[in-house]
């Protein structure tokens, strides 16, 4: 490793693309052709100049540990195709010796570093005190407002059965929804509007809408009663209704693997929100990081599947302690060089058991499934086991479902022989998201 | 919550109260109250997931059969990955910028990968499956490189279906062609794909056993699978094919029996070829050209069709066929020993029908019996006029001509022709020449490029040609093509704005002949 660490594959560095568009500029631009002054630091960033339509060419430079980029294209795309083609072009061919940057990208990642280095400046403000308590206090009581609200809704529902759901519909939810964005609960309202669409998906509906409806009823009795939850319980009951996490969580420093990366938009179009699974390879222990865009724009956080970078994750307090935010990162990424160990399907629920214990309200936890057989069927796929007989069902259709073409290649990868697979494990199934093939330590995240 | 819990017993109870309602349920009282209901209903979905066992399994697919070929190297790995994702967003239409075109590449990578001997790598087999399912031009090799990994997938997924139907990706499927009772037994009850290739594997060990293999059951097979079977005796036909071609002349199908005809005439010293000579001879000859005055029972044997299509006379119809039947080989005894050059330029007494019906019937022969010599005094000079050509002014079977002769001849001759006529007639041609092309015709198509950005018309003029350079042109001539990629400057008369799109259409040109360079050379073994 004479340059900057072990480079990424191709498609790590795709995985970073905010959109096909980009992958696909990016990848015309990832030979050599249009690149000069190709260059990259001992310390983990690349450089480069790349020639466009017009007379200069564009400085483009990566800090591979963010990574974060840089470009002087116009482009409001991030990263640009620019720093997707150099990161294509390093990963295919390097970057020659480690040496020093030009100027141009000096500056850049110099900054960076003095950014890194200085003490987290906004917690030494002042802090208003009371005016929080007052605020704090103020949204409490329009949530327990809506709460209450909502319980009557509720009631009104088991009162007058569910069969007529059927004929009533989503609006009415919808409305209840809005409500609960008006008593500041988003938590509630998104839970609310899923439960308007359960009558619309197939046979089954009434024992799926039982539940979320007495999940729901939970929820709102604890919040209802959440001054006398253990501190824990209660802080997953707060992030459940909505509240941003209140106090600081555990800060965990270990070499994370990141296991899958995939985006889901909002039903109405104008959230996406990006989850990340890592794995601490020293603690084994999991997190989801989430990053959010707006309509039209990618969340910006994009860490590829399989790389390991070392940092310190600060969990949020409740929500079974997979909520984590990124810390500071210690050194560049690299490709993680073996495959992780997986567990057998029974275990993988067992662990979901347990999680349910924390959170109540969750959907799945993350899994690595060890030597597991893909077994398509016309009205479902199953994962299983390679010795015994225990399986798990792989959601098809509906929520946490996820498209065939994963699936086929997760079968193409197996040829009927045992995989190691990364997903999220629930009572609806497992969803598989990342693969390994047999003998590879090369990750394939599963479309 | 465990008051409610004890009033409902079971989980089913619980959704059948919860589907009736609670004003509905008889008996009411406090424990029927939708809170308590939801109180149970909570207490036992938590319980419900918390306690999932996993399922029984179903059962497993059979292993797939292991395929040893290698896998690509990484980088090459990677190429293919983005050339199948950029298999479907290509055709955006407008003008297309400078940057290359994948889809177009993909054809390269597959032959490239099936001459290195590739297995495909297993997480792409899905999308092969998928490129080959849109794109049939592809399919061949496609399949060739998802290989046995691929007929397994295609088995689980009625998607897939048509890849157990061809015939290409039968590889590792068909019994040993020694294997006597396998052969047997896959002949007697494979699928129609599965004994279209084992027919061939048979064919390509031992040609007079397959003849065989088909005679077995010929006379029971459907006339439409005759027809294929027959079809699939074109690759490696031979003088043996001929007892077994003869018979099938007398078939109850006709169009059996003029695939038959039309094999049987391939082979020059078939019996067929012999009587097409005889009655050809009758007619042709340097005292003129007298065609048939009817169509006798004989012609019909032979596969001649007697109804002309519309607007063709009868005896011109009949006189094509059977000069087309006929070895070209009987015509220098004919013509005095004359060669194919000196025949092909002589007059024809009774005038331009009959010459012209002579000789689209010679480009037929040389054609169907790959006669190189005949194909070139046919041709004729690639510098003449089109139109002067002796024997087809159409590009369409000069191509066909063309295809007959060496790889090296075949380029000069375009290349000659593209340096007199340039490019707008040039197309169909340059579809029949080797890839790489030869260095000669590479520079001539750079250079009649160049004429045309020099005349002022416009790229997109030519971007059928532009489009099989990309594909087509040798990737080491990407630096001579550097200097054209550079604004030229405007000449005063030009259509504005030309030399701007040239510039680019060049550039895109260069970044795609760069880009399969790379390619290429990502797949060369490590």
């Amino acid at each position: 490793m004479t340059e900057q660490g072990v480079r990424w594959t191709a498609e790590q560095v795709l995985a970073l693309a905010p959109d096909d568009a980009s992958r696909k500029a990016g990848s015309r631009l990832g030979g050599a052709g249009p690149w000069s002054q190709i260059g990259g630091s001992a310390s983990g960033s690349v450089w480069g100049l790349c020639k466009g339509s017009g007379s200069k060419p564009y400085r483009t430079v990566v800090d591979l540990a963010g990574p974060a980029y840089k470009c002087s294209c116009p482009s409001r795309k991030f990263p640009c195709k620019h720093a997707l083609g150099l990161l294509l072009l390093w990963s295919a061919e390097g970057a020659g010796e480690p040496g020093e940057a030009p100027d141009w990208a000096a500056e850049w990642l110099a900054e960076r570093a003095a950014k890194a280095a200085r003490p987290a400046a906004a917690t030494g403000r002042p802090v208003d005190e009371e005016g929080a308590r007052r605020r704090a206090e103020r949204r409490a009581a329009r949530i327990g407002a809506g709460v209450t609200e909502l319980e009557q809704r509720l009631a009104d529902l088991l009162r007058g059965g569910l069969a007529g759901q059927e004929q009533s519909g989503y609006a009415a939810w919808e409305e209840t929804a809005a409500r609960m964005i008006d008593a500041q609960a988003p938590g509630l309202a998104g839970r609310v509007r899923e439960l308007g669409t359960i009558p619309s998906c197939g046979p089954g509906w009434p024992a799926r809408m039982l539940e979320e409806a007495a999940l729901l009823h939970l929820l709102d009795r604890a919040w209802l009663g959440v001054s006398a939850l253990p501190e824990e319980l209660a802080a997953t009951v707060r992030s459940r209704v909505g509240l941003p996490a209140s106090g600081e969580g555990e800060a965990v420093r270990d070499r994370w693997l990141v296991l899958a990366q995939y985006d889901s938009v909002s039903p109405d179009g104008r959230l996406t929100t990006r989850r990340i699974w890592l794995r601490g390879l020293g603690g084994g222990r999991p997190a989801l990081v989430l990053d959010f865009g707006p309509a039209g724009r990618p969340p910006g956080l994009a860490l590829p599947v399989g790389l390991v970078l070392e940092a310190e994750v600060r969990f949020r307090p409740g929500s079974a302690g997979l909520r984590a935010d990124l810390g500071e990162r210690v050194a560049a990424a690299v490709p993680c060089a073996e495959v992780p160990a997986g567990v057998s399907t029974g275990a993988a629920l067992e662990a979901y058991g347990a999680a349910l214990r924390e959170d109540p309200w969750l959907e799945s936890w993350p899994v690595v499934l060890g030597r597991v057989i893909p077994i398509p069927g016309e009205l479902g796929w199953q994962l299983a086991d390679a010795e015994g007989d225990s399986a798990l069902p792989v959601p098809v259709t509906g929520a946490g479902s996820r498209s065939r073409g994963g699936l086929w290649q997760l079968a193409a990868l197996s040829g009927g022989g045992p995989v190691t697979v990364f997903g999220e494990c629930g009572h609806r199934g497992f969803t598989p998201l990342t693969a390994w093939q047999p003998g590879s330590p090369e990750p394939v995240p599963l479309a | 919550m465990g008051k409610g819990d004890e009033e409902y017993g079971d989980w089913e109870e619980l959704v059948g109260a919860a589907l009736l309602g609670t004003d509905r349920r008889r008996g009411g009282g406090p424990a029927g109250s939708p809170e308590a209901l939801l109180d149970a209903a909570a207490v036992h979905t938590v319980r419900r997931r918390a306690g999932l066992r996993p399922a029984g399994a179903g059962s497993r697919p059979e292993p797939a059969p292991r395929d040893p070929r290698p896998a690509p190297p990484a980088a090459a790995r990677q190429r293919l990955a983005q050339l199948l994702a950029g298999r479907t967003g290509a055709g955006s239409g407008g003008r297309r910028g400078a940057a290359p075109d994948l889809t177009e590449l993909l054809p390269q990578w597959l032959a490239a990968a099936g001459r290195h001997g590739y297995r495909s790598p297993a997480a792409l087999v899905p999308a092969l499956l998928d490129a080959a399912r849109a794109r049939t031009d592809l399919r061949p090799q496609a399949l060739a490189l998802a290989g046995a990994r691929g007929l397994w997938l295609a088995r689980l997924n009625p998607d897939w279906r048509f890849a157990l139907r061809g015939g290409a990706g039968g590889a590792g499927e068909l019994p040993d062609v020694t294997d006597l009772a396998g052969v047997e037994r896959l002949w007697q009850e494979g699928l129609f794909a599965e004994r279209v290739a084992l027919l061939g594997a048979v064919r390509a060990h031992d040609a007079a056993a397959a003849t065989r293999l088909l005679a077995t059951t010929w006379a029971t097979e459907r006339a439409e699978d005759r027809l294929m079977f027959l079809d699939s005796l074109r690759v490696g036909l031979s003088e043996g094919d001929e007892p077994f071609l003869e018979a099938a002349l007398g078939d109850r199908s006709r169009n059996v029996r003029a695939t038959a005809a039309e094999l049987l005439s391939a082979l020059p010293g078939s019996a067929l070829a012999g009587r097409m000579a005889e009655r050809s001879l009758a007619c042709v000859g340097p005292e003129g050209v007298n065609p048939p005055a009817e169509c006798d029972a004989g012609m019909l044997r032979d596969g001649v069709v007697r109804n002309p299509p519309a607007g063709r006379g009868e005896r011109a119809w009949w006189l094509g066929q059977l000069v087309e039947a006929a070895p070209l080989s009987c015509w220098r005894e004919r013509f005095g020993g004359l060669g194919p050059a000196e025949i092909v330029a002589l007059p024809v007494a009774e005038g331009e029908v009959w010459r012209e019906e002579l000789h689209a019937a010679w480009c037929r022969a040389a054609v169907r019996q790959r006669d190189a010599r005949w194909s070139r005094a046919l041709l004729g000079v690639a510098s003449a006029p089109p139109a002067a050509g002796p024997g087809t002014a159409s590009l369409a079977e000069r191509a066909k001509l063309l295809e007959t002769l060496p790889d090296g001849e075949r380029a000069d001759w375009v290349a000659q022709f593209i340096r007199a006529h340039g490019l707008s007639e040039a197309f169909q041609l340059l579809g029949v020449c080797v890839v790489p092309w030869a260095g000669a015709l590479g520079r001539a198509v750079v250079d009649a490029l160049d004429c045309a950005r020099e005349a002022g018309s416009y790229p997109w003029s030519f971007s059928g040609v532009m489009g099989l350079a990309e594909r087509c042109l040798d990737p080491a001539e990407a630096g001579r093509l550097e200097t054209l990629t550079a604004a030229a400057e405007e000449p005063a008369d030009s259509a504005s704005g030309a030399a701007a799109y040239w510039s680019e259409a060049f550039q895109r040109l260069v970044a795609t002949l760069r880009l399969r360079e790379a390619m290429l050379s990502e797949l060369t073994p490590a």
